[in-house]
C-alpha cells in the first residue's frame, strides 16, 4: 500500500513521511493546526502556507517548510502535493502518487465555504482516506447564515435583557467564522486569551479580522453586558466567566444538532455550526473523488463505511488517534483543550 | 424495495390562524423549556403561553405537561417504518441514528426530507383531535395524515408532533412549575390549581375553565388531592428541635396512595395519579365500611399480619391485568394509612397533624378491617434512641423512618420544612461493569446505561442495570472506556473489557426466577465509582445470596 496505518499515525514508506502524526518522527506532514492533527516533538513538518504561523504559535519553533495548495514536490520519487480542506485556515487534503496510483488524506474537512478557510475541492484519487466525524444521516447542516442569523437573534435578545452573550467556540477555527459574521451586530467583542494569542498570530500573518478585545481584569462588568464574548468550552467551567454575570452561554458546534447534547451541557443555546461535512457533504465528497476504494477514519466510521459498501463503494475502518476537536468545545469534555495556546 | 411515497399537499387546507394560536407557538414554548436552565425563564414562558394561547390548546398543554395523552393513534414502529419509506435509508443506519439521538420523535425528525414548511400548521388541539379521530380510520389513512403532516412542518415541529404521538413528554418542566405558571395567569393559589387539575378529567370534554373552576372539584367524585412529598434529612435529626414537636414513623417500602370514598364510590389513586382501584379488590370492602366523603393518605403494601412483604411482591400484582386467587393468598394487599386529608366531605389539609391523626385513628378502629391499618407512631423521648430505632428499619420491612411536624398542615408537593424522610443507610456490593449502552435524552450517544457483574468462582454473572450516580465528567471518563475497550458489539449493547469497579448501592433485595443471578435490586444506582479496586476485588454470587437470605425474606 502506499500508505499504511501504523502505531505512530499514516504512514509512506516510500518516501518515510508520516500524514498527522500522533508521536514524533523524523518527517511529519501536518493536515492543519488542530492539537489532535498537529503534535509536536517531529523533525521536520510540512504544511500549508497559513498553517505555518498556527504550528508556530502552539508548536513552538521547529523545522517548518510550507507550499501553496496545487505546488506539487517530490519526496523520494513520490509527489506531494496540498489540496484545500475547507476546515479551518489552512487545513489541506494530502494528494500522494507514486507511479501513477493516487491517494488522498483529506484530514478534517467541511463542503461549505465558510469565507475564510478556502473552497474544499474534491480530488480525484484511486483510494480516499475520508474523516467521518458527522457520518450518519441526522447531521445535515443549514446554511451557515441561517445559523448566524440565529446566533444574531440571540444576541439581541440577551441585549435586551442585559445579559451578556458569551459564544463558546473552537479558539482556531470555529471562534474566527463567529467573530467575522457577529461583530457587526455589537458595539464590542471581547476574547478568551485563547483566542486572543490565535487572532494576533493570524493577523501578524496578515490576516484581517474584526477588533476583538481581550478579558482582562481592567474592564468593567458593565461593558461586557449587551457586548459578545467568545471563549474556548474550557471557559465556561472555570471563574472565568464570573463578572460576565447575568450571562447567556451558547455553544457553537455540530454535535449540537441533537437536542440530548443542548441539554446535557447546560447551556443555554446551541448552534449547529460546524466545520465538518455532514453526511451528504461525506457522502458527495467521497463519490466525487471517483475513488474505487474508501478507508474511513475517525468518526461514525463503521456506520459510514457500511453504507458505502452497501451501495458499491468498497470501504473499511481505520483507528486513529484523532480525537475530534468540536467535542473540545463543549464545557464539560473530557480532554486537553487548546489552553496551552495562552501560553505558548 | 419499498416504493417512495406519493406526497400530495390537497388534503390538509389550514386557514388563518390566530398569531399565538399555531402549533408553532407550543413549539416555541418547547423549546424554550427543553433548553432553559433557569426555573425562573421556564416559569415565564409558561405564564406567557398560558396567557396568550387559545383555550383548547391550553386545555392540552395541561394534559400533556400532567402525563395525559391522546391514545395512540398509530405506534412507534409505524412512524419508524414510514420514516424508513421516505428517507430510503437501511433499517440498521435509521437504528444506528435511533442509538446515538436516543429518542424516536427527534430521530425521525432529523431524518425526514425537508418539506414545505411555509404552509402554517393547525392548532395543537387541531393535531390532537385529529389522532383521537385517525383512531377509527384504517392504517392507510393514518400514514397519509402522517405524512402529509410531517411535509408541512419544520424539524422542531415534527419533533413536537412526534413526541405527542409517542408520549413521554420529558422536557424539564415539572408539574410544580407548570401549576405555578397557571397560578400566575388565572389569580388562584398553586395548592388550588395543583388540586384542580388532579384526577380524572378529560382534556376531549373539560374546557380551561371548566378545568379550574370549583365545579371541577365538586362533580368529579374520584378527584384526589395532591400528595404532601418529603425531602431526604441531610442534617442531624437534632437539627430539627426538639424531639416533642415531632411524630416518627415507618418509611414503608410501598406504592403510595390515596383511597378515598365519595358519592358511595371507591377509589384507589397511586401517587403517579393512576387510578388503581381494579388492581386491588382487598380493598373493595372499604366501600361499605368508610364513611362517605373521606380520603386517606397512605401506603400500598403486600403484608401478612402486619409486616410488609418485600416490594417486588406488589410489583407482580401490578403488572397483572387478572388478578388469581393464588396472588390474593399469596400477596394480601393491605393500606397502611398515616394521614386524613378529606372526612365528612370537608378539607383537613388545613388542620395540624395531631388532630387529622386523632380522627384517622378512630375512624380506622371502627372500620376494623385487616385490610386496612393504622401506620403505628414511634414513641420516642430522644433523638438518640430513636436513630437506634432506625437501625432495626430493616427487620422492620421499612426503609427508614417518616419524622412529621405534629403541628404542620397538610401541604401540596414537595416541601422543605415540616415532613422529612430518614432513610437507612443502602446495602452496597462492589462489582464490575460488563455490558454499556447509549442512553436516552440528555444523555443520548453517550454510555450511560451498564449492566454489572460479580464474580461466581473465576466467571462473571451480571446482575443488576444501573443507570445513575455519576457525574456529567465521571459519565464521559466511562464513555471514553467504552468506546475504547469495546470487545464486541450486540446492536446498541457493547460488552466490555471487566475493568471498572462500582460500588452499586440498592434499597432492597428479592429472589428473582428471571434473572441469571436469582436475585432482583430495588432502586440500584452506582454508590461510587471504586478507582482504588482491582476487578479482582469484586463481591461474590455468594456474598449476595447471603444478603438475600438476610434481607430478602
Amino acid at each position: 500500500m502506499l500508505i499504511d496505518f501504523t502505531d505512530k499515525g499514516l504512514f509512506c514508506a516510500r518516501a518515510q513521511f508520516y500524514i498527522d502524526p500522533w508521536q514524533a518522527v523524523d518527517k511529519a506532514i501536518i493536515t492543519h493546526a488542530h492539537s489532535d492533527h498537529a503534535r509536536g516533538g517531529s523533525k521536520y513538518y510540512l504544511c500549508h502556507h497559513d498553517t505555518k504561523p498556527l504550528l508556530q504559535l502552539r508548536l513552538g519553533d521547529n523545522n517548518y517548510e510550507s507550499i501553496s495548495w496545487n505546488e506539487p514536490i517530490y519526496i523520494n520519487g513520490v509527489k506531494v502535493s496540498l489540496h484545500p480542506a475547507g476546515h479551518i485556515i489552512g487545513s489541506s487534503q494530502v494528494r500522494v502518487e507514486y507511479r501513477g496510483e493516487v491517494w488522498v488524506v483529506s484530514g478534517d474537512y467541511k463542503t461549505e465555504n465558510d469565507g475564510i478557510s478556502g473552497q474544499f475541492e474534491p480530488v480525484a484519487c484511486h483510494t480516499f482516506i475520508t474523516e467521518s466525524t458527522f457520518g450518519l444521516p441526522i447531521y445535515h447542516w443549514q446554511p451557515q447564515n441561517t445559523q448566524f442569523d440565529a446566533m444574531r437573534k440571540w444576541i439581541q435578545l440577551n441585549k435586551e435583557q442585559g445579559r451578556t452573550s458569551l459564544l463558546l467556540a473552537y479558539s482556531l477555527g470555529k471562534a474566527q467564522r463567529v467573530i467575522k459574521n457577529l461583530a457587526g451586530c455589537v458595539d464590542h467583542v471581547f476574547v478568551h486569551g485563547a483566542v486572543f494569542n490565535t487572532q494576533q498570530a493570524l493577523k501578524n500573518a496578515g490576516w484581517h479580522f474584526p477588533e476583538a478585545e481581550k478579558v482582562t481584569d481592567g474592564i468593567s462588568k458593565e461593558l461586557f453586558h449587551h457586548n459578545l464574548v467568545v471563549a474556548p468550552g474550557s471557559a465556561a467551567d472555570s471563574p472565568w466567566i464570573k463578572k460576565m454575570q447575568p450571562v447567556s452561554v451558547g455553544v457553537c458546534s455540530g454535535w449540537m444538532q441533537v437536542r440530548g447534547n443542548v441539554r446535557r451541557k447546560n447551556i443555554d443555546a446551541g448552534f449547529a455550526l460546524s466545520d465538518h461535512a455532514d453526511w451528504n457533504g461525506l457522502l458527495q465528497s467521497v463519490k466525487a473523488t471517483g475513488a474505487s476504494k474508501v478507508f474511513v477514519t475517525h468518526g461514525f466510521q463503521s456506520a459510514f463505511s457500511r453504507f458505502l459498501n452497501e451501495n458499491g463503494i468498497e470501504a473499511g475502518e481505520v483507528k486513529t488517534a484523532f480525537g475530534n476537536e468540536e467535542e473540545e468545545t463543549l464545557p464539560d469534555a473530557v480532554g486537553e483543550i487548546d489552553t496551552t495556546a495562552d501560553n505558548p | 424495495m419499498n416504493e417512495p411515497l406519493q406526497i400530495s399537499t390537497t388534503l390538509v387546507t389550514p386557514p388563518a390562524l390566530a398569531p399565538k394560536a399555531g402549533m408553532r407557538y407550543f413549539t416555541e414554548l418547547v423549546n424554550i423549556l427543553g433548553v432553559s436552565t433557569k426555573t425562573n425563564d421556564k416559569l415565564d414562558a409558561l405564564a406567557s403561553y398560558f396567557a396568550l394561547a387559545n383555550d383548547k390548546d391550553k386545555v392540552w398543554v395541561i394534559a400533556i405537561f400532567s402525563g395525559r395523552r391522546p391514545k395512540r393513534a398509530v405506534n412507534a414502529a409505524q412512524l419508524s417504518q414510514w420514516c424508513i419509506e421516505m428517507t430510503r435509508l437501511p433499517q440498521w443506519l435509521f437504528e444506528e441514528c435511533y442509538h446515538t439521538v436516543g429518542d424516536l420523535a427527534e430521530t425521525i425528525a432529523l431524518l425526514l426530507p425537508e418539506g414545505n414548511a411555509a404552509q402554517q400548521p393547525q392548532t395543537l388541539s387541531w393535531y390532537i383531535e385529529k389522532f383521537i379521530d385517525l383512531q377509527k380510520q384504517e392504517e392507510a389513512l393514518r400514514k397519509q395524515f402522517i405524512v402529509e403532516s410531517w411535509m408541512q412542518m419544520d424539524k422542531e415541529e415534527r419533533f413536537v408532533f412526534n413526541k405527542i404521538i409517542t408520549g413521554g413528554f420529558r422536557i424539564g418542566v415539572s408539574q410544580k412549575t407548570m401549576v405555578n405558571a397557571l397560578a400566575k395567569t388565572v389569580k388562584l393559589s398553586a395548592s388550588v390549581i395543583a388540586h384542580r387539575i388532579s384526577g380524572n378529567w378529560d382534556p376531549v370534554t373539560t374546557s380551561f375553565d371548566q378545568l379550574l373552576s370549583e365545579s371541577s372539584v365538586l362533580t368529579d367524585f374520584s378527584k384526589p388531592y395532591p400528595f404532601y412529598l418529603a425531602y431526604a434529612l441531610e442534617e442531624k435529626p437534632d437539627s430539627l428541635g426538639e424531639p416533642q414537636q415531632w411524630q416518627a414513623e415507618w418509611k414503608w417500602d410501598g406504592i403510595r396512595g390515596q383511597l378515598i370514598k365519595r358519592n358511595n364510590e371507591l377509589f384507589v389513586w397511586s401517587r403517579g395519579e393512576e387510578l388503581m382501584t381494579d388492581k386491588f379488590p382487598e380493598y373493595h370492602v372499604l366501600k361499605d365500611l368508610l364513611p362517605d366523603g373521606i380520603v386517606l393518605d397512605g401506603e400500598i403494601i403486600p403484608s401478612i399480619e402486619k409486616k410488609p412483604l418485600p416490594f417486588a411482591l406488589l410489583q407482580t400484582r401490578i403488572g397483572r391485568k387478572n388478578i388469581t386467587k393464588k396472588q390474593l393468598q399469596e400477596t394480601p394487599i393491605t393500606f397502611f394509612a398515616y394521614d386524613l386529608i378529606e372526612y365528612e366531605g370537608k378539607d383537613y389539609r388545613g388542620l395540624p397533624l395531631q388532630s387529622r391523626r386523632e380522627t384517622l385513628e378512630k375512624i380506622v378502629a371502627l372500620t376494623n378491617y385487616p385490610g386496612l391499618i393504622i401506620s403505628p407512631v414511634i414513641e420516642f423521648t430522644e433523638w438518640r434512641q430513636l436513630a437506634g430505632i432506625r437501625s432495626s428499619s430493616r427487620n422492620m420491612g421499612a426503609e427508614g423512618l417518616m419524622l412529621k411536624r405534629k403541628d404542620a398542615i397538610y401541604q401540596a408537593g414537595r416541601k422543605r420544612g415540616d415532613w422529612w424522610k430518614w432513610k437507612i443507610d443502602p446495602l452496597v456490593i462492589d462489582c464490575v461493569m460488563i455490558y454499556a449502552q447509549k442512553g436516552h435524552g440528555r444523555r443520548s450517544n453517550l454510555y450511560t446505561d451498564y449492566t454489572f457483574a460479580v464474580k461466581d468462582g473465576d466467571k462473571l454473572v451480571s446482575f443488576t442495570k444501573a443507570y445513575s450516580g455519576l457525574t456529567d465528567k465521571e459519565f464521559a471518563e466511562v464513555d471514553n472506556f467504552v468506546k475504547r475497550n469495546s470487545l464486541e458489539k450486540f446492536g446498541p449493547v457493547r460488552t466490555v473489557k471487566p475493568e471498572l469497579v462500582f460500588e452499586i448501592a440498592f434499597e432492597g433485595i428479592a429472589a428473582s426466577a428471571r434473572h441469571k443471578s436469582g436475585v432482583a435490586l430495588r432502586f440500584p444506582r452506582i454508590n461510587r465509582w471504586r478507582k482504588d479496586k482491582k476487578p479482582g476485588d469484586i463481591n461474590t454470587l455468594e456474598d449476595l445470596k447471603k444478603m438475600l437470605e438476610l434481607y430478602g425474606k
